[in-house]
């Protein structure tokens, strides 16, 4: 197996100051157990970043299938990080560690390291419902509850806060600004979210994710169900994004990936191939399974 | 090598015949059925409708045919009703609940969870009859473990108290309207459960990764989208628990009761009974009592079916 793993700055200090109160961003991620495989650095946009997401030796099994095997990679903070690879690849199961979704899953189980600055995300202690309010989750098919507008964005801050009526209106209208929605729906806020275009269905589901101010964002292949121009839109909300939150996207399709992610990694049968910074594996991958994939030879 | 062109042909109107009888036979069959309805229907007008006034409904049952009413039947069924919807509705969802939302993961717990489901859906087809034998025991009688019915173990207030309560139950209210929840809670179980499958799992997941803890996606998500399902199911249960016989046949017995109930545990009769009671009576008059007497029950049940189908189409939205 060739496994490279994106070597980051040695020192994990934030490079920009945190603006967002709510994060608590451990910047002392000093006691790694695991050797970090020396590779050189070879994008300043990554190489600024510190790391988020770490995971080590990570495996996970539905039943007696092990979906997948001895991931080791760093998912940098404030960057987009895009999963590749062929349909059942283990991508997608990956990503729903992340914020422990496959705990709905009978027989689903992990091994290995999967830490989230330093809480490990496998351990019993962990709060999902914490967890869950930290690492928001965008799915494939848009799936906005038969609920208004206005509701469907107010749903995750009721959950969590005690707030007045005249904040939580705010919230929903800036959580809308930010994906990009607003301006399309903010004279029907009372209208039900399931006469939504597809595409705004799914942007509505950003702004649902990011209602309660999650650190990070999981994007389980959020384009796949919609047309090119909604794409496009949702690809610039992605770009605008980057700045304020850490995003995970699962894609299959490989400009995608290409367009709006700084790190790329490239799974095939439950594996982590080869990851590192976009340009390069797209430009220079070092596998020549990944050069296969990526120019279209299969998949 | 076959030569389709020398093969010997089908007849061409035996097949069109064959085609045009079959769907002739489907219409016959259909019709069967309502014809059987509608001549039911109009028999039951024909007998009844005489005797169909406003004073059938208030007053209570008499020796004179002329002068027989429904008034205190009408009422002992709206109570036992309203026990058996009130009991039967809250138990029946949090099954459905437990049943559907709580799968278990654990391999014993697995098993006890299909025992569970095996046994509610056999439960729905146990006979009415059956239910008001259990009734008895356990309701009217509380197996005898609590005093017996003519010096009940506990009592609260007076037989005169609106408040009146007393241990064991007794062949009143409260032990029809139990046994008849026993009745009717397989079927609002099984259809609730139905609801709640239909609510697709899209829905969870985003309630649950938004952070919703499961309390919180059941209430504020599954439940909400599974209501008007729960409702259809629950008014057609009820609407069976108003036309069953046998269960209260057990629990009252047939007494010839004058007075609507005062209280929980009063003695009742219900529609179904007193037109049992009227049937079988020898005099023809109270045959024809009987029809007017069916006439009521029916009404009263395609209204509650009638509702049924109006939440159904009025209420039940798209969720996706």
């Amino acid at each position: 197996m060739n496994v490279m793993t994106l070597e980051m700055k040695s020192s994990t200090e934030p490079t920009q100051p945190d603006t967002d109160a709510t994060m608590d961003v451990d910047s002392s991620v000093s006691d790694k157990q695991v050797e970090h495989k020396p590779t050189p650095v070879v994008d300043d946009v990554l190489a600024s970043a510190e790391t988020t997401i770490t995971v080590r030796d990570f495996c996970s099994w539905y039943g007696s299938f092990q979906a997948l095997h001895d991931l080791d990679i760093d998912i940098p903070g404030r960057r987009v990080t895009a999963f590749i690879g062929p349909s059942g690849c283990g991508k997608s199961t990956f990503l729903r560690w992340i914020n422990r979704m496959n705990d709905l899953i009978p027989g689903a189980r992990a091994s290995g390291t999967l830490r989230l600055h330093d809480d490990d995300l496998l351990s019993r202690a962990i709060d999902v419902v914490d967890l869950r309010q930290r690492v928001g989750m965008v799915f494939q098919k848009p799936n906005p509850f038969p609920k208004s507008i206005y509701d469907n964005v107010a749903f995750g801050p009721k959950l969590h806060f005690r707030m007045k009526r005249q904040d939580l209106d705010e919230l929903v209208e800036q959580s809308l600004r930010r994906a990009a929605l607003w301006d399309e729906v903010k004279d029907r806020l009372k209208d039900s979210a399931l006469g939504l275009s597809g595409g705004q269905q799914q942007r509505l589901c950003i702004a649902r994710a990011i209602s309660v101010g999650p650190e990070i964002l999981l994007m389980d292949e959020p384009c796949s169900a919609l047309d090119p121009k909604s794409t496009a839109r949702i690809e610039e909300l992605i770009a605008d994004l980057r700045d304020q939150y850490t995003i995970i996207i699962v894609t299959h399709n490989m400009q995608q990936a290409a367009r709006v992610s700084d790190l790329t990694a490239y799974f095939f049968e439950g594996k982590l191939i080869e990851s590192g910074a976009t340009d390069m594996i797209f430009t220079q991958p070092t596998n020549s399974h990944t050069e296969d994939y990526i120019s279209g030879r299969f998949g | 090598m076959i030569e389709h062109a020398a093969l010997q042909p089908k007849g061409k109107v035996q097949r069109v015949l064959k085609n045009q009888a079959f769907k002739w036979f489907c219409v016959c069959c259909a019709s069967a059925s309502v014809i059987v309805l509608c001549v039911l229907l109009g028999s039951l007008i024909k007998q009844g409708v005489h005797h169909f006034d406003l004073d059938f409904f208030k007053s209570p049952p008499s020796r004179k045919p002329v002068k027989a009413g429904l008034g205190p039947a009408m009422w002992g069924s709206v109570w036992i009703c309203a026990v058996c919807a009130l009991t039967a509705l809250p138990l029946g969802v949090a099954t459905a609940i437990f049943l559907e939302e709580y799968k278990p993961k654990n391999r014993v717990v697995k098993w006890l969870h299909n025992l569970l489901q095996l046994n509610i859906s056999n439960l729905a087809g146990v006979p009415s009859i059956v239910y008001g034998i259990i009734g008895l025991t356990a309701f009217v009688q509380m197996f005898g473990f609590i005093g017996n019915l003519n010096e009940p173990g506990f009592s609260f207030g007076t037989r005169e108290d609106w408040y009146y309560f007393q241990l064991p139950f007794g062949r009143g209210v409260f032990a029809g309207g139990l046994t008849l929840m026993l009745v009717i809670l397989p079927i609002v179980i099984v259809s609730s459960q139905e609801a709640l499958r239909a609510v697709p799992n899209s829905l969870r997941e985003g309630a649950l990764a938004c952070g919703a803890t499961k309390w919180q996606m059941i209430w504020t998500m599954t439940l909400p989208a599974a209501i008007p399902g729960i409702m259809t199911g629950s008014i057609l249960a009820i609407s069976r628990a108003i036309g069953e016989a046998a269960p209260i046949l057990v629990i009252a017995g047939i007494v010839f009761i004058r007075f609507t109930p005062a209280h929980l545990m009063d003695e009742f009769t219900a529609m179904p009974l007193q037109i049992y009671d009227w049937a079988g009576r020898p005099q023809e008059e109270f045959h024809r009592v009987a029809a007017t007497g069916i006439l009521v029950l029916l009404a009263v049940l395609l209204t509650f079916n009638a509702t049924a189908v109006f939440v159904r189409q009025k209420f039940q939205k798209p969720l996706q």
